[in-house]
């Protein structure tokens, strides 16, 4: 990683600590708390082996949150001139005025250390739309070879976020994005690969055309495999975002309003022996600030230890509820939501995926999942479709293609399923946020129907 | 406005483009929720900025800037100059756009009381009178009321000549009562879930839908659910409540019917369409009762569908997209019109903000009215489910297997509501679940639906559609399936 120079950023710390002055200067409420956020971001879309769509943007956006009086309210504004920023402060302030008082709001945190990560590439943030561009071009070709289409993205920029308070609260971070994703097409088939992260390089964008082109190439002409409980392997995209449904399950607060399907559950064996989940931002393959949306250190925090719910996230309003210690993962106040888990790291095994399949004597390989949406709250139902690449596997080979089905699948009683765990590593997908997890293959998955391709 | 646009229009025609267009979006927005008889989230917010879509060399290309200096406005049009010529490197043919009037406009839509008018504190009270019902029903573990105002201005100008001003303001209100006991968890929501309605309306929406005298209602049923029956497993008829028809639409029509989809445009994220272009004027996609329009017109109503001109500067139309059963229309583009041969664009491009290119969006895509009463429909039915307020929703990528799911049920038997059931469900094929409907209540039944959180596109965007529907019966229907 390389170090940004800071000034080339659209949010610098000192722009960031300049704007706090700001701030501070034109609030009149007894405390007050300042988020500010700063992107520059491009993204090259490509569809039938063309690029149609070619976009940037630059933006810088600040948030005040006042608190007076036990009243807190926000407002947020993308125009930075002196009169904006004081009309920002004075409709925090009227906005907190206006409301009932609120007996658990808390004082603002005070001054705060937080562990580095690093997370800057210069190289990626200064990408060309000519370079991006070119790499599409390889893409395009690759796809050519074997007479197929390519559709997908490939972004780059940067962000940056800070957030201060008037008890002495002031934290930076600063980060470069990118992300290659791309569909292959045939004239009966898909493939599908996607890779995130804060270094271009790291993407491997003419390994994933590659692999995506495989994975149209070997489910041409996709056989009619009827609904049923199959073992199943599940690729890292796909556990991710089924994974992700439990985020805010994991939130003290959602515990507390009896509306996460852990209520009841915290402490108990509810998954797998083999299942062990935990929260950690300093993780290398993790991403995002350090600090939540209070300013509070993210703190590790075991999840799930062989099959037990071990902890839940805490922000410090809801801490103060139940009686435990924040962990640094609340989302920026006032919200009814109190926190979650956003950089989740589930442990996996020595196995690699060709070892899951070796394995398997007859079973479905699943690629990526998609639409997937929450059928019954408390048993943790999933229902969705998978997509771009589902094969049959049969004596531990990849036999065919198939055509895609719809699932219903209880995560809970998917977690206690495990037969195997491939080794973790950073997955993406288009239904959650990134995860580090590894490929599972589980048994009993539940398939409810087919679609027609 | 005017200022910033010529200039970042003047700057990207001399930089070379051969077409561009600009967008000055100004955006306000307030949300107020209420959770349990305390505030949830008060915030106001605003975002200005501007994007200029250009095309050079045959390529797009696209940048947006919220800083409005000279300087920055000439960088963000030369940027985007720069992005087209580099698209241009991977083009198999130049962007050919069909052509349209310039058209000179200023519009806005109706807003009897402007909803940033309203104090604060009235209407904090509002909803937490509203939890205060939900709250009196034994049983209800949670309680949670929100409104959702947002005002948007913005100015069009294109290098053909085009400048258009349109201002809407959008309301948002819902309330929810969520029940847990023993292990299972049940919401009821009103008017919808998922943050209730929204129209282009002010507050005369709020005071319309009048949340604390329908609180205690969803509430007590909130609470029933743990004693009812689950939905039986099997083939039945159903009949769909209007607001889950709506959604229904959304999904299984208003999606597959994008042009842009069926191209494959979208084909890396949100997926493509079963509509390939030979099924225009040819597919029975419906029974013969079922009309559909995709309609941005005022005179549809007041739908985040509705506005005079798209962000293309193409007028409001009214598209025919399913006459007596037969596709016979798409949601399009002046790009994609062109890439099909069509003479015009159907007016349906917008953007969810300034910093974000216009993509084919649904407009109102609505069921227009067949006749009678739900009351008379439920009559008409000897044995069947009737489902109401959407809980899931899920589609494949080219639109053909769904299932949704639905907060409550009642089991008809002999035309009459019978008992209440639980986590109801269907699930099916899009064609072939639409050519099994057989009736369609009247227009005394018709609402047109907001559904605020349509998500499409890299990068994502997040845009409101209308769909008007009545409640509509289909037969032989795969139910109770997500928990088979």
């Amino acid at each position: 990683m390389t170090q940004s120079t800071n000034d080339s950023m659209i949010l610098s710390r000192k722009l960031a600590d300049e704007l706090f002055a700001k701030v501070l200067r034109y609030s009149r409420a007894d405390e007050t708390e300042a988020a500010i956020s700063g992107s520059s971001y491009a993204l090259t879309r490509f569809a039938n082996n063309t690029i149609h769509q070619n976009v940037a943007e630059e933006d810088l956006n600040l948030s005040v949150r006042v608190a007076h009086g036990q009243r807190t309210a926000r407002a947020s504004t993308n125009r930075l001139d002196d009169d904006s920023i004081r009309a920002a402060c004075e409709a925090a302030f009227e906005l907190a005025s206006l409301q009932p008082s609120d007996p658990e709001l808390l004082p603002m945190a005070g001054p705060q250390t937080y562990g580095a990560v690093s997370r800057y590439d210069s190289e990626t943030v200064a990408l060309s739309p000519k370079t991006r561009a070119e790499m599409v071009g390889k893409v395009i070709e690759r796809s050519r070879k074997d007479h197929l289409t390519a559709a997908g993205i490939f972004s780059s920029g940067a962000t940056a976020s800070a957030i201060y308070n008037s008890r002495g609260l002031g934290a930076y971070h600063e980060e470069s994005v990118s992300e290659f994703s791309v569909t292959m097409l045939g004239e009966s088939s898909s493939g599908w690969a996607k890779k995130t992260g804060p270094c271009w390089q790291a993407l491997e964008i003419e390994a994933l055309a590659d692999r995506a082109a495989r994975k149209a190439l070997e489910s041409r002409e996709p056989r009619e495999v009827p609904p049923g409980k199959y073992t199943v392997i599940l690729e890292p995209s796909a556990v991710m975002d089924l994974l992700g449904f439990l985020l805010l399950d994991f939130g003290g607060l959602s515990v507390h309003e009896k509306r996460s399907c852990l209520t009841g559950r915290v402490k108990q064996k509810v998954f797998g022996d083999n299942v062990r989940i935990y929260d950690d931002v300093h993780h290398p393959s993790q991403s995002g600030p350090p600090f939540d949306g209070e300013g509070v250190p993210r703190q590790r925090v075991t999840l799930v230890e062989n099959g037990v719910v071990a902890n839940l996230v805490y922000s410090r309003q809801t801490a103060r509820k139940m009686d435990a210690s924040p962990t640094g993962h609340g989302f920026p106040l006032p919200n009814e939501y109190g926190e979650a888990p956003l950089n989740l790291v589930m442990e996996g095994g020595p196995h690699s995926r060709e070892d899951l399949i070796r394995s398997t004597p007859q079973g479905l390989l699943v690629t990526r999942l998609w639409y997937i949406r929450e059928v019954d709250p408390y048993r943790k139902i999933l229902t969705g479709m998978t997509r771009d690449g589902t094969f049959w596997i049969e004596n531990g080979e990849v036999k065919y293609g198939v055509k895609n089905f719809r699932f219903n699948q209880s995560i809970i009683d998917m977690l206690g399923q495990l037969d195997m765990l491939g080794q973790p590593e950073r997955a993406a997908g288009e239904e959650s946020i990134e995860m580090v997890v590894p490929p599972l293959k589980v048994r009993d998955f539940n398939f409810s129907s087919l679609t027609k391709f | 406005m005017k200022d910033w646009a010529q200039n970042a229009l003047d700057t990207a025609l001399a930089r070379g483009a051969t077409y561009a267009d600009v967008r000055v979006m100004d955006i306000r927005q307030r949300y107020l929720s209420t959770k349990n008889g305390h505030p949830g989230q008060v915030r106001d917010s605003r975002s200005l900025g501007l994007g200029v879509r250009v095309i050079a060399d045959g390529g797009w290309g696209f940048a947006s800037t919220q800083d409005m200096s000279r300087a920055s406005l000439d960088s963000a049009a030369a940027q985007a100059v720069e992005i087209a010529r580099a698209s241009a490197l991977c083009k198999i043919r130049d962007a050919r756009l069909v052509p349209e009037n310039k058209a000179v406009a200023h519009w806005e839509s109706v807003c009897r009381i402007d909803p940033f008018t309203v104090p604060v504190s009235a209407c904090l009270d509002l909803l937490l009178r509203t939890d205060s019902e939900i709250r009196k029903v034994e049983g209800i573990t949670l309680a949670e009321a929100a409104l959702d105002f947002r005002h948007i201005d913005q100015l069009f100008l294109s290098s053909e000549g085009s400048e258009i001003r349109q201002t809407k303001t959008q309301t948002g209100a819902g309330c929810v009562a969520t029940s847990f006991a023993g292990s299972e968890i049940h919401r009821r929501s009103y008017p919808n879930s998922f943050g209730g309605q929204y129209q282009n309306k002010g507050y005369e929406l709020v005071e319309e839908l009048d949340l604390p005298g329908h609180a205690g209602q969803i509430a007590e049923e909130a609470a029933m659910l743990h004693r009812c029956d689950q939905c039986p497993t099997g083939v039945k008829e159903v009949i769909l409540g209007s607001s889950q028809l709506g959604l229904q639409i959304h999904e299984s029509i208003g999606h597959p019917i994008e042009l842009d989809r069926v191209l494959g445009d979208e084909a890396n994220f949100a997926g493509m369409s079963f509509l390939t272009l030979e099924k225009l004027r040819a597919l029975r996609y419906a029974s013969s009762i079922v009309n559909v329009v995709a309609d941005a017109t005022v005179s549809h109503g007041p739908g985040l569908g509705t506005f005079a001109y798209d962000d293309e500067g193409v007028e409001a139309q009214c598209v025919p997209v399913i006459q007596q059963g037969l596709f016979v229309g798409y949601l399009t583009s002046r790009e994609s019109a062109a890439a099909v041969g069509q003479v015009r664009s159907g007016g349906a491009m917008r953007a969810e903000a300034w910093n974000r290119i216009p993509i084919i969006r649904m407009t109102n895509v609505s069921l227009l009215p067949g006749k009678g009463r739900l009351d008379d429909l439920i009559a008409d039915t000897d044995d069947g489910i009737y489902m109401e307020t959407n809980r899931s929703w899920s589609i494949d990528d080219r639109r053909y297997n769904f299932q949704f799911g639905t907060e409550i049920g009642w089991e008809i038997k002999h035309g009459r509501k019978a008992r209440m059931l639980k986590n109801p469900s269907y699930g099916g094929i899009t064609t072939e679940f639409w050519n099994s409907c057989d009736a369609i209540c009247g227009p005394d039944e018709w609402v047109l639906w907001g559904t605020p959180n349509c998500g499409k596109g890299q990068p994502m965007q997040t845009m409101g559609t209308g769909h008007g529907a009545s409640p509509a019966r289909f037969r032989k229907i795969q139910v109770g399936i997500a928990y088979q």
